[in-house]
């Protein structure tokens, strides 16, 4: 048996930086460290002192990516603490904001990331515009891309860093015309959202691992603004109880937090949602989806990527019910009450995973204390085993992946450029977003 | 073990095209989405006219030699990072500072005006990971040609300048 290392200093295809490092000993992993390799911007520190009508766009910029679901989260917290309720039209745009949000980010994720594994190739553009499949499928990923896009312009301002939502309101509301034209892009990638389904469903890299899954889960229809956060073991937390049931963790060599749960590594993410609330999604999206749907609740790391494809037709099929439905007129702004030492909470579903927001102010609404738990954080130690049981299962042979034994296990430079390949394989099913992981410095609390 | 760097695209697939580098430092990545979103009116005329050379958000097989164009994101806050965007300069005809982060370092380095009690508060992390006293915008540390501020940066420009530094290369 051969002992050999692996480093890898950069994951591509990802958001933001992260890198590995693999001890292998006598055919044996005795050594995985996943760590996160964004340098930390201190914006939980940065928060204090700033006014709260400044804090949703504050903390937008600690993604790119994910930025509208942290201003989603951020104004749930900033009016909890300023005890605003919104108006039913203020959620309908909200919820309209994080399906564009989902569309568009997925799509990112499954169409330039992930599908280029499944066809062999290195980047989604060496698809081949001659072949009719990948002909087809390049004008479906940036089409798809593209609604999503004009959704989240359209109902938020922008699809990065939206200007639109703001605490207590909208400041901009969409007229028919543009919701009409809105709803017709919709339904022209819908076939193509089908087809994406059909190739996730299809794919062939499987990792079969048990974990337990986390996700909040609303009452009503499949969403990612409300409800309460449910695991697979059907355990529930209200969003008020914050980040209680989960215990932070250093892990020294990586910028980010990571986060268990009852002393163990957890998933959230578009897995933990379908395994959780599938019987929610919309009633279209499941008269489609019948047969695929009964592949959940699944343990398969890769049906995540599946899951994500199945959330953009039930983004899509909402959205077009929401924008058909409802015509949107201009509100006032609402206000709220500055107390001291008031606690808002926010939480909300990010493509991800659970976003946690928590801020407590003064009397004059300045941020006291502010704090933030990203998905990319709690599945970090998840990742991490994952990968140590992958590659011991490479060198093994006990894999659906491994073509031969020796071809993982001989320590090779070939050998560890094939289990390089299938870690990256895995880590980009996970979809990791590391600009948001390693956005802050932890705060101890003091409740007052 | 580098896996992004790799053999050389064919000669004949990349032949007369603008070799493009994409590369982000400390920042949210914005424009790096921007840019993919960019891409979804633009891309068919992109892949005729870019050797996207190393673009870590869209491939694995990256070649680190010579660029036309390198467009870089975010502040700089590790000598590491100072020795990677000075490499980046020496080998690139045109260096362009996208978006507020290498614009003029905002809000990469906000710790930068923090008050000495917090900065006393975060100072073991900056030791811990090697992190500079004090985080840089882009043209503190090497020639920048081109600026395309914003955050995100507005699509409209980018396309603007592109489009200009594309017509530079093809005059």
């Amino acid at each position: 048996m051969h002992s050999f290392d692996l480093s890898l200093e950069h994951i591509t295809k990802v958001e933001g930086n992260a890198s590995l490092n693999l001890k292998v000993i006598d055919g044996k992993v005795t050594d995985v460290k996943f760590a996160i390799t964004e340098y930390k911007r201190f914006f939980t520190e940065a928060m204090k002192g700033k006014d709260i009508a400044a804090i949703p766009a504050h903390l937008s910029r600690i993604c790119g990516t994910c930025s509208n679901a942290h201003i989603m989260c951020s104004i749930e917290a900033c009016e909890d603490a300023l005890n605003i309720t919104p108006s039913a039209q203020t959620k309908l745009l909200r919820a309209l904001t994080m399906h564009g949000l989902m569309i568009r980010d997925h799509a990112l994720h499954l169409y330039l990331f992930s599908m280029p594994d499944i066809f062999g190739k290195d980047a989604f553009l060496d698809l081949d515009e001659n072949n009719p499949i990948e002909h087809q499928l390049l004008h479906d990923g940036f089409d798809t891309k593209s609604a999503g896009n004009f959704l989240a312009t359209l109902i938020a301002g922008r699809s990065v860093h939206a200007t639109n939502p703001v605490i207590g309101g909208f400041l901009k509301f969409p007229e028919e015309s543009e919701t009409a034209e809105a709803i017709s892009k919709l339904e022209a990638v819908r076939p193509a959202v089908l087809r994406l389904i059909e190739i996730f469903k299809n794919a062939p890299f499987h990792f079969d691992r048990q974990t337990k899954y986390m996700a909040l889960v609303p009452e009503d229809s499949f969403g990612y603004i409300n409800g309460n956060i449910i695991t697979s073991h059907n355990e529930k937390y209200e969003e008020k109880d914050f980040r209680s049931h989960l215990e932070h963790t250093v892990l020294p060599y990586s910028q980010a937090s990571a986060y268990t749960y009852n002393g163990e590594g957890y998933m959230v993410g578009a897995l933990a949602r379908i395994n959780l609330a599938k019987d929610k999604l919309h009633p279209k999206t499941k008269e489609s989806l019948k047969e695929v749907l009964n592949l959940f609740p699944a343990t398969d790391i890769f049906y995540n990527n599946l899951a994500q494809a199945i959330e953009i037709l039930h983004s899509v099929d909402e959205s077009i019910d929401i924008l058909s439905n409802n015509k949107f007129l201009a509100e006032p702004i609402m206000k709220g009450e500055r107390k001291e030492g008031a606690v808002g909470i926010g939480v909300v579903e990010a493509p991800r995973g659970t976003l946690y927001h928590k801020v407590i102010i003064d009397v004059n609404g300045k941020i006291k204390e502010g704090e933030v738990v990203v998905p990319t954080g709690q599945n970090q130690i998840n990742i991490e085993r994952d990968i140590g049981v992958l590659v011991q299962s490479l060198i093994d042979g006990s894999t659906s992946l491994t073509v031969g034994k020796s071809e993982y296990a001989d320590g090779s430079d070939m050998a560890k450029e094939k289990i390089a390949f299938e870690i990256e394989k895995l880590i980009r099913a996970y979809d990791p977003c590391m600009s948001c992981a390693s956005h802050f410095l932890k705060v101890e609390w003091e409740e007052k | 073990m580098e896996n992004t760097e790799d053999k050389p695209a064919s000669a004949e697939a990349t032949a007369g095209k603008v070799k493009i580098g994409w590369f982000s430092f400390s920042c949210c990545e914005d424009n790096t989405i921007v840019m993919t979103e960019v891409m979804n009116d633009h891309w068919q005329e992109w892949k005729k006219i870019f050797d996207f050379r190393h673009v870590r958000v869209l491939k694995s097989k990256n070649i680190f030699d010579e660029f036309d164009i390198a467009f870089v994101e975010g502040a700089i806050v590790s000598p590491d990072q100072e020795k990677q965007v000075k490499d980046i300069r020496n080998i690139s005809k045109k260096l362009v500072a996208v978006g507020s982060c290498a614009v003029l370092g905002l809000p990469a380095n906000q710790r930068n005006t923090f008050t000495p009690e917090q900065k006393e508060s975060i100072d073991f992390l900056i030791t811990r990971f090697g992190s500079l006293p004090e985080v840089k915008k882009l043209s503190d540390v090497v020639k920048v040609d081109v600026e395309i501020p914003g955050c995100p940066m507005s699509p409209t420009v980018f396309l603007e300048k592109v489009n200009s530094l594309i017509s530079e290369f093809h005059a």
